[in-house]
């Protein structure tokens, strides 16, 4: 009996003193692989110039709707082809406004900051510093929403072939064989298909009008489905990064630690290996966003990406392109969707290599 | 307490036979050589045929070469590779044919330790995290619980608590490989396989982790099998030792008996292959030099399969294969050296070894 109590409170005298031990060890904090490389990229200036500006686009893009910018929708007969000007433009009509700003198809986030925004600026709105288009709509403004679509789709469809890629090469990667044959061959089979083939059957399937009309039933608008079908076709060459990456990490002594606790097969995937080859697949996606959003580009100048009234910039630079006569070129309708574009690309691109060399696992032992 | 009441399989305390015990146990490879067409097909005898057992609470060394089978016996055992024939049972249990959750629930009676520390945690999750999972696997605990208890083996295998947090990567070769060792703790083991411990570490520090793992033994009474190719370290920590040649096992004795007056031909090479830190001593010793190379795992031998390059060969030797024979000094040998020979003392077959 007195051997119990006297055990219960060395026990209780154990528990306080690794209740303390738990609140110091709080304190300390490892230095994640991550946080080295952070480290690392931070001392390369273009990587970090590159951060910063793409941070910057994204937030403007993000709170677009709060800006004093001129409806991009607004049509305005009097104001065709102006050249970069800085001289006031008309009021906001404000009984026009919903139709302006194309209201209806915006979410409820955005909704909201276009009403901050009239409630903090009024009618007042910035100049046609980028001058305007063949129905007087403002430049400028149309870049700011041209990049939210832009962005999205970038990011967006990057994401889904994140996924997939992801699961796909890690599965063929870790089971290796027979499976890992069939599955790699199918991508192979994938690869030799001409995608922009497929991308333009899909889009032309899909924009029927009563498959259309059912989409929207179900509230996939025509830039969901764009986002899906470059997400997956893009997840190709993700996976096959993803299936080398695992096929040389799955013989490592980690992975059979592992298994030797009884861990499952999904556990020791998405625990063990997938945090390992993160820092490849980052350095991809970055790579991957600017061939994404050159791509939409692409489609949306052929006619087959984003369609009016959305606008993007590569419709944008389409519907500059589109413009140009032997008489009279407006320069400003090609030149500024073009530099936003380029200096954006060029600005990811930047960012993946200072990834890829902070990342580097040969410059650290692991 | 904060002990833990174990977790393991339950067995009658009565029942004597041993704790874990090995019927000849074989892991071949098969392999595909060359293309479509010309194509050759064979298999690496990595295991053939290896018989063990292993009492509560003893240690079993294993010793041998390079390449010999030593650590693909420990993963055949666990199932990390599978065992191409054999049995392998475990606390009255067989274990090799059990299905994949039965062996989660064995796998908390069995664990193993890492040859390479560096290697052998996720760079990528912290230390508490990696003590922590096999707990979490094997649904030990509540959160709290765990925490604690991954505090308490840390700090039994002499690690500071406080670094939970930190990264494999902020640790010495010696730290990582006790916290390997805490890792395999964590599910109140009862037996460890050690898969070469200390042979990636510093000689100081080789000699920590070996007292570490006594340590351990007497206060958990844990069982080894401890794999290495050190033989002085083998015959610190060890109650016996097999020396094993090629996927077999060519010689089974207590420690002392083992490295005194050892009796198979290969088992004398080895142990006189070690140099001895004195330089008279070195050079009035004899050596019984084997000549020749380890042949290639993937043939099939008739007779022994030391016989190329033993000193001893009769023509029985290329016939016949032989078996381990013997109670506790068990031995695969046709001519077995003399019991009372010590292995600097045998006269004859002085050049034998320099046959090509």
């Amino acid at each position: 009996m007195n051997r119990t109590t006297g055990n219960r409170t060395k026990g209780e005298h154990e528990l306080e003193r690794y209740a303390a031990l738990w609140e110091e060890a709080r304190a300390i904090r490892g230095t994640s692989l991550g946080r080295d490389a952070w480290r690392r990229l931070r001392r390369q200036r273009a990587a970090m110039a590159s951060l910063v500006a793409l941070c910057v686009v994204t937030v403007l893009a993000l709170i677009t709707p709060l800006l004093p910018l001129q409806p991009p929708r607004r049509v305005d007969s009097d104001r065709i082809f102006m050249p970069p000007t800085f001289s006031r433009p008309a009021a906001l009509d404000l009984d026009k406004l919903d139709a302006d700003f194309g209201r209806k198809d915006l979410d409820l986030v955005s909704r909201a900051l276009l009403d901050a925004r009239l409630a903090l600026f009024g009618g007042w709105s910035l100049p046609s510093i980028c001058g305007t288009d063949e129905l007087g709509r403002d430049l400028f403004s149309r870049l700011f929403w041209g990049a939210r679509v832009s962005l999205a789709v970038g990011v967006v469809a990057t994401l889904v072939s994140l996924v997939i890629g992801v699961s796909y090469g890690a599965t063929a990667g870790y089971l290796g064989g027979r499976i890992d044959n069939f599955m790699m061959r199918l991508v192979d089979i994938l690869y030799s298909v001409p995608f922009i083939c497929v991308v333009i059957l899909l889009v032309s399937i899909l924009s029927e009008d009563s498959i259309r009309t059912w989409l929207e039933s179900w509230h996939i608008d025509r830039i969901t489905i764009f986002y899906l079908v470059v997400g997956a076709i893009y997840w190709l060459t993700m996976s096959r990064v993803v299936r080398g990456q695992i096929i040389s990490l799955k013989n490592e002594q980690f992975v059979e630690a592992a298994r030797t606790i009884g861990a499952s097969q999904r556990r020791i995937i998405f625990f063990h290996l997938v945090p390992n080859v993160l820092s490849v697949v980052i350095v991809y996606l970055t790579l991957t966003i600017p061939s994404v959003m050159l791509f939409e580009a692409f489609l949306s100048f052929l006619g087959l990406g984003v369609q009016a009234p959305d606008v993007s910039w590569g419709l944008l630079v389409n519907q500059g392109f589109n413009v140009i006569t032997p008489i009279k070129i407006y320069w400003w309708l090609v030149v500024f969707p073009g530099l936003a574009l380029a200096l954006t690309l060029y600005a990811l691109n930047f960012l993946g290599d200072g990834l890829r060399d902070a990342l580097d696992p040969r410059l650290k032992n692991r | 307490m904060i002990a833990p009441e174990s977790a393991a399989i339950a067995v009658p305390e009565s029942a004597q036979p041993p704790l874990l015990e090995v019927r000849d146990l074989k892991v071949h490879f098969p392999f595909v050589r060359g293309h479509l067409f010309g194509r050759q097909r064979g298999v690496v005898r990595a295991v053939d045929g290896v018989s063990l057992q292993l009492a509560e609470g003893e240690t079993l060394g294993l010793v041998g070469e390079s390449g010999c089978g030593k650590s693909t016996l420990a993963r055949g055992i666990l199932r990390l590779v599978r065992p191409t024939a054999g049995e392998v049972w475990f606390a009255g249990r067989r274990i090799d044919n059990v299905s994949r959750a039965e062996m989660r629930q064995v796998r908390s009676g069995l664990q193993m330790i890492f040859q390479d520390p560096f290697a052998s945690l996720n760079p990528r999750m912290t230390v508490g995290r990696i003590v922590a999972e096999p707990m979490e696997v094997g649904g030990l605990y509540n959160r709290e619980h765990r925490r604690l208890e991954v505090m308490r083996l840390l700090e039994l295998v002499g690690l500071n608590p406080r670094f939970l947090n930190r990264y494999p990567h902020e640790f010495s070769g010696g730290q990582r490989q006790r916290i390997g060792i805490a890792r395999a703790l964590a599910v109140n083991p009862r037996v460890i396989l050690c898969d070469e411990p200390v042979s990636a570490l510093d000689v100081s520090i080789q000699a920590q982790i070996v007292n570490l793992l006594q340590d351990l033994q007497q206060q958990l009474g844990l069982s080894y099998i401890f794999i290495a190719h050190d033989l002085s370290v083998v015959r610190h920590i060890a109650d016996r030792v097999g020396v094993m040649y090629l996927g077999r096992l060519v010689e089974v004795a207590d420690s002392r008996e083992l490295y005194e007056q050892p009796r198979h031909p290969y088992t004398r090479a080895l142990l006189e292959s070690v140099p001895i830190p004195d330089p008279v001593r070195e050079r009035q010793r004899s050596h019984h030099l084997l000549g020749g190379e380890v042949p290639s795992p993937d043939r099939e031998y008739p007779g022994c399969q030391f016989a190329d390059r033993c000193p001893r060969r009769e023509e029985k030797c290329d016939r016949e294969s032989p078996g381990l024979e013997g109670e506790s000094h068990a031995v695969a040998c046709w001519y077995p050296l003399e019991e009372n020979a010590t292995h600097d003392g045998s006269t004859h077959d002085e050049a034998g070894g320099r046959r090509e």
